[in-house]
């Protein structure tokens, strides 16, 4: 297989667009890409999406985004894994890529869910239907189950759980494109409104409108469309058992932890060399579960790296400073490709005042469902 | 000859004080108290109705006869409150239970007496022969309107009995029926509330009936009031019971075991079959035993049983029914009642 | 929910059906044509005890819009003495009371209606032992 190269980006800001239809949304996305590489020609287009048909009643997305990006004929297709919808059509067109199929691909994700749809019914179908949904969970449900296991198991504090929000925020307030870019206080995540016990509102990621989009070419290429072009050094996609019953450890993310070593064995690296990393939060539990589940922490050791500052701007390493899930916004099928955004920012050396100085080798971790499927990249600065 | 091879009850944990209720709509505690002998009554959550506690009693009566359920072959369930207008409870039931295919199902309705002429059915099915065993089932989620003498005492609650001829714990000695075309209570298709005759409820329908239909199958036995140890009477308050049982000559200490009212309110369907229950959990070989049930409309059954040798080995195998009432329960204030009994208005949309 | 596919599950909910691998002695519930464990496809049916243990719970105070009247609410993933797990309500008990390692009976309940005209949605939930 050949090496792969990000060689641009196009992002919409992150929030409630009421303007902007799922197809606009698209499309503003994945024309700033295709404009910062000045390339108008293209071999294929892989868009994640959680749930077009649900949210808004469109399916069959890769015709309908093709045709208004004016590339129909152009063969796209739609990529889904709930949350991971986007991480898994960047690696769906790394590997076209990198096989020689394809020169230059858009990996793209895009997902409107406020134009009046059901989203908490709408999301629980990334859960199990028949043994969860029918007894009245929802996604904030799940990932309070997995905090109490968490704190049960390992002391995990209602404090840690919200010292992840301060810090996401402290980290949104960075980043011109977040849904929210307020810091916010200790005190006011602990006392925001109950959602599922102990999960409050400032736990939980927002429900948010977006599209991102990069453009992936052969790394022997890259020069054409871009002086700072990063490589992908390796992609990993584990599945976990989708119910949270039938995991072994309703604390433990077999599917992170599955998806980082296959990454990792594939580029050739450990957590050791990783130096800023873009991880999904979309409840604060779920970033100490997965820095666990990689490795970043031993189980139960995440809340202490955290509470020490390691993984705010500045610390050993910095997580999500892109705001990630709770304050840049969550567009589900888009989330996995703005991640892929930030990372490519940080080593280009372009994400402002969130920089992580000297920053050579970043991972995105993107997750559906509870937990179920992963999907994480490894990238490298060239 | 056929009887009882096991019962079970089910009353749901949640209570409401009689004073509670006085409270909301202005009326004096202690003269509704005194008035209805009533103090609390159990009220069924979002969660419960007529078939969860059918399908519960069913259970405990399976557990206690020690059956192959799948030997059933036939089971009816009398309520007043069945969830649906149309669709059985009973096939809901059969599932749960693990009885059928090979069963006949259907649903009865007469008020407060559907689950004694479900019983009825039941034992006569399996004395007449046409099945090994039959389960009859009485209980009910019924609503009392807001602001009406009923709503201190509609409650939830069932009981389940299971028939069969051999390893007896209650012999069926003699049944009997009395049945009159009695307006006193009724509730129309579609409505949400039942309405009633007021006075008329009492003489004319409770009174009239409970006591013919006792007095005849006394006549029918030649036994006396004295004979029993234990008499259960249909319990619409706590009042009523006594006042009919005095009439009839029956003692105070005949009719308490299966008083339960005064804990339990009134469980329509449930109300004398539950009692039955109470009565069972207690008894001793050889007690003679009078169930006599009321359903508006009107019509009592009766029942003479006699428990066996087979009963006190069998009581402990399920919960018992003043375990039911007398274990710590949960209070619930009026609005709490009122989202559960589903009083409080919403748009009928789907 | 349409009748077909509740129908379907009517042995799962109602009697707790499950499949005991012939190849491993997992218990699965509910019952699969693939063990999770060994991959064989060879089962003996049985049903679950209608008991278990807390594993891990919470408590919805933001429900879907049909649970909403009922909230708050604990759910639970129960662990039954064949070593299966489920995720169920647990019900008629203050939810401070929930925790990890509490004993609790499986009630037959009603989990659900479709609105006025749609069917009535029954299972289990758990209440307190």
């Amino acid at each position: 297989m050949r090496e792969v190269a990000i060689v641009s980006a196009g992002m919409t800001p992150f929030g409630e667009l009421w303007e902007t239809s799922l197809r606009d949304l698209f499309v503003q996305a994945a024309r700033e890409a295709l404009e910062n590489a000045q390339v108008s020609q293209i071999d294929g287009i892989y868009i994640g999406n959680m749930s077009g048909g649900q949210f808004v009643g469109q399916e069959h997305l890769g015709p309908l985004m093709a045709d208004h990006l004016g590339m129909t004929g152009v063969p796209a297709a739609r990529v889904e894994s709930a949350c991971a919808s986007g991480g898994v059509a960047l690696r769906t067109a790394f590997f076209e890529v990198a096989s020689g199929a394809s020169d230059l691909v858009l990996a793209t994700g895009v997902e409107k869910m406020n134009d009046g749809a059901d989203v908490t019914n709408v999301l629980a179908t990334a859960a199990d239907q028949e043994t969860e949904v029918y007894h009245g969970v929802t996604f904030p449900g799940l990932y309070a189950m997995i905090a109490h296991a968490h704190m049960h198991a390992h002391g995990t504090t209602f404090e840690d759980l919200s010292a992840v929000s301060v810090k996401s925020h402290y980290h949104g307030a960075r980043n011109p494109r977040a849904q929210f870019r307020m810091e916010v206080t200790l005190e006011q995540v602990m006392n925001s409104s109950m959602v599922a016990e102990p999960l409050r509102l400032l736990h939980c990621s927002p429900v948010t409108d977006g599209a991102a989009a990069v453009l992936l070419c052969p790394l022997e290429r890259a020069a054409e469309f871009t002086d700072k072009p990063i490589k992908i050094r390796g992609s990993g996609l584990a599945t976990g058992s989708l119910a949270l019953a039938d995991r072994p450890d309703p604390a433990f993310l077999d599917s992170v932890s599955l998806s980082t070593s296959r990454a990792f064995d594939m580029a050739g690296v450990s957590t050791a060399d990783i130096d800023v990393a873009e991880v999904h939060d979309c409840f604060s539990i779920a970033e100490l579960c997965v820095l666990e589940a990689m490795g970043f922490a031993k189980p139960g050791g995440a809340a202490e790296l955290t509470q020490a500052g390691e993984t705010k701007l500045g610390g050993k390493i910095p997580i999500n400073t892109s705001g990630g899930l709770k304050s840049k916004g969550h567009p589900v099928g888009a989330t996995g490709i703005a991640q892929a955004v930030e990372i490519l920012e940080q080593l280009r050396g372009e994400a402002g005042k969130r920089q992580v100085k000297n920053a050579t080798i970043g991972l995105a971790q993107n997750m559906g469902g509870s937990g179920a499927s992963s999907v994480v990249h490894v990238f490298e600065r060239v | 000859m056929a009887g009882i091879v096991g019962y079970g009850a089910f009353v749901p944990r949640n209570r409401i004080k009689a004073a509670e209720i006085a409270k909301q709509w202005g009326k004096d505690p202690k003269s509704i108290e005194r008035g209805l002998l009533l103090k609390e009554k159990s009220v069924p959550g979002l969660d419960e109705d007529t078939i969860t506690i059918s399908v519960e009693a069913g259970r405990s009566a399976i557990e206690r006869a020690g059956i192959d359920p799948n030997l059933i072959g036939a089971l009816y369930i009398g309520s007043e409150s069945h969830p649906y207008a149309v669709k059985p409870s009973g096939t809901i039931a059969i599932e749960a239970l693990g009885i059928g295919p090979e069963v006949h199902v259907a649903d009865f309705e007469f008020a407060c007496k559907a689950g004694t002429e479900a019983m009825f059915v039941a034992y006569s099915l399996v004395e007449a022969d046409k099945v090994e065993y039959a389960m009859g089932i009485g209980a009910d989620t019924s609503q009392g309107a807001p602001n009406d003498a009923l709503e201190f005492s509609a409650s939830a609650g069932g009981a389940a009995y299971i028939f069969g001829k051999n390893n007896l714990l209650a012999e069926v000695l003699e049944t009997y029926s009395y049945t009159s075309d009695t307006p006193d209570f009724w509730r129309r298709e579609g409505e949400f509330y039942p309405r009633h005759g007021g006075r008329f409820t009492g003489e004319p329908a409770y009174f009239k009936h409970v006591t013919s239909a006792t007095k005849g199958i006394l006549d029918k036995t030649g036994y006396k009031p004295s004979d029993f140890r234990h008499v259960v009477l249909h319990m619409p308050n706590g009042k009523f019971p006594l006042s009919a049982g005095k009439r009839m000559g029956f003692k105070k200490e005949q009719l308490e075991v299966g008083w339960v009212v005064n804990k339990m309110g009134n469980t329509y369907s449930g109300s004398s079959p539950t009692g039955l229950a109470a009565i069972l959990d207690i008894a001793k070989p050889d007690d003679l035993i009078l169930i006599t049930s009321f359903g508006s409309g009107a019509g009592s059954d009766s029942f003479i049983l006699k428990a066996t040798d087979l009963l006190p080995k069998r009581q402990g195998l399920a919960p018992t029914v003043r375990s039911m009432l007398d274990n710590p329960r949960r209070y619930l204030t009026y609005g709490e009642y009122a989202k559960y009994r589903e009083k409080i208005i919403l748009n009928t949309g789907a | 929910m349409p009748s077909p596919r509740y129908w379907r599950e009517i042995p799962t909910r109602y009697r707790l059906e499950a499949g005991r691998c012939k190849g491993c002695g997992k218990v699965v519930y509910p019952a699969r044509l693939v063990c999770p464990s060994c991959e064989k496809t060879d089962f003996e049916p049985m049903q679950l005890s209608r008991k278990g243990t807390v594993v891990t719970y919470t408590v919805i105070h933001v429900g879907p819009d049909d649970f909403q009247m009922e909230a708050p609410y604990p759910l639970a993933i129960v662990e039954t003495p064949e070593g299966a797990r489920l995720m169920v309500q647990i019900a008629d008990c203050d939810p401070a009371d929930v925790k990890p390692g509490m004993e609790v009976a499986l009630e037959f309940r009603k989990i659900n209606a479709e609105g006025h005209s749609g069917i009535i949605c029954y299972g289990h939930k758990g209440v307190p032992a």
